[in-house]
């Protein structure tokens, strides 16, 4: 029996190098077949305290691709939550209605609480601001396929650094991989010291720069990220920088031949339609790839054979 | 009579309990607050800006019958890492030692963030004690990962 059985996936790091990748390397059998009948007996609570278009239905999909059943709700409007409930009541409740918790909740750390008082293992679909593992995981297997490796990697992160918690996860998982870093953001969306410290401790190099085209023919992936309005306290200072890095298909023209563009999407403008036809533009399928990812893990967590 | 024991009396000596010494002189009301020793009904006698050869200046507290449990001394080695614990027996000192700074601390900080589950939820805080890239002391919260700064301490 494998060691993920029937444990929480709160935060990327709560797995080692070797687990992240026996995750991708099962997520490469369901890419082959996705249609395994395997989760027919079994039922997933889908608990998205907050909207979420694309990792609710991906997560959805993946469990009805296995022949699961899925309940829950796709907003706290609809729960009890709105009555009042605490998180620790809904979780019990739930818990005796399933047999493993997907959660999306806007509460920071509200996973890890979950994970504690949950008799059924939780999978974090992201906790506010904190983590949200399962798009790192899609972003580790797309860069893996793309790339044939995930062994020192050249990846530069634009845009949002400093709130974007993809990024900081990511480079949480890349340091397990001797990945070299590239920041490219304005002044005020740096990433923050904890991450570079992270980095530091992990005896790797990272390097800062505004202009993005400093890192075009350096980055074998091109990892980009919205400026997201909701995470800025202040929205003139959102104003200032939300559309200081646009990405367009003349840019990519100095780029490595490998080189995959990965957006964690939704996009806004920050890719131009006009990168989508480009073979380098990779966002689409990463979404994809990321209900493989999904289906690996509830396979593993509920101990599923294939 | 040496120079040592001329700096002691200048507190009282507590027949039993506990001083508290060698706290900075900056932190010394702060550790009065956390103890939360003005709502205290033992006799406390209470210097600050004494000499100190380590510190320059430095705060002592001495408090009578009073002996802290671990809760307490991890928020003093938060506050004041540098400061001495020193019990005291019928005027004898039994035990003394230096505070020292947990790797975890548990029900005492309250979280910074606002959007934390421990402050929305009223969960039990929990923090790992960890140091940044140039050696700072920081305390990174067990549920929502953000890391805050001594300035940012609140305690429960």
């Amino acid at each position: 029996m494998s060691n993920l059985v029937d444990r929480s996936l709160v935060s990327i790091t709560d797995y080692s190098k070797d687990e992240i990748i026996q995750i991708l390397d099962l997520a490469e059998e369901f890419e082959k077949d996705q249609r395994r009948q395997i989760l027919n007996k079994h039922v997933v609570a889908s608990l998205f305290f907050e909207p979420s278009t694309r990792t609710r239905l991906s997560f959805e999909s993946a469990v009805q691709y296995m022949g699961g059943s899925i309940i829950g709700f796709a907003s706290a409007d609809t729960s009890s939550i709105r009555k009042g409930e605490s998180l620790k009541d809904t979780i019990l409740t739930v818990s005796n209605y399933s047999d493993l918790i997907v959660m999306r909740n806007p509460m920071d750390g509200s996973a890890r609480y979950a994970s504690e008082v949950s008799p059924v293992p939780i999978i974090n679909a992201g906790d506010g601001a904190n983590q949200h593992p399962t798009q790192c995981l899609l972003d580790l297997y797309s860069i893996r396929k793309t790339q044939g490796s995930l062994e020192n990697i050249n990846i530069a992160m634009i845009g949002d650094l400093k709130y974007g918690r993809t990024v900081h996860s990511l480079v949480q998982a890349l340091s397990l991989f001797d990945a070299t870093f590239h920041f490219v953001s304005p002044e005020s969306l740096k990433m923050p010291s904890s991450v570079k410290t992270w980095i530091k401790n992990a005896g790797l190099e990272y390097h800062q720069y505004t202009d993005m085209m400093d890192i075009m023919p350096i980055a074998d992936i091109l990892y980009m990220t919205r400026i997201q309005g909701e995470r800025f306290p202040d929205p003139l200072e959102y104003e200032k920088v939300k559309n200081a890095y646009i990405l367009d298909n003349s840019m990519l023209t100095n780029s490595k031949d490998n080189m995959k563009v990965l957006h964690p999407l939704p996009r806004v403008n920050e890719i131009n339609e006009d990168v989508d036809d480009n073979p380098k533009a990779y966002y689409f399928q990463q979404a994809k790839n990321g209900v493989y990812v999904r289906q690996a893990l509830i396979a593993a967590i509920l101990d599923l054979k294939l | 009579m040496d120079n040592n024991k001329r700096k002691e009396l200048k507190v009282s000596a507590i027949r039993n309990g506990t001083v508290i010494d060698h706290i900075p002189s900056d932190k010394a009301f702060q550790v009065i607050k956390i103890l939360n020793l003005e709502n205290s009904s033992n006799q406390i006698y209470f210097g600050n800006s004494l000499e100190s050869k380590k510190f320059g200046k430095k705060g002592i507290i001495k408090i009578s019958d009073k002996y802290f449990k671990d809760e307490e001394i991890n928020k003093i080695a938060l506050v004041a890492p540098s400061a001495t614990l020193i019990e005291i027996t019928d005027y004898e000192v039994t035990k003394k030692e230096n505070v020292h700074l947990p790797d975890y601390v548990e029900k005492i900080v309250k979280c910074f963030n606002p959007k934390c589950v421990t402050n929305i939820q009223g969960i039990t805080t929990k923090f790992n004690v960890v140091q940044d890239h140039k050696g700072t002391m920081k305390l990174a919260c067990h549920y929502c990962e953000k890391t805050m700064g001594k300035e940012s301490i609140e305690f429960l």
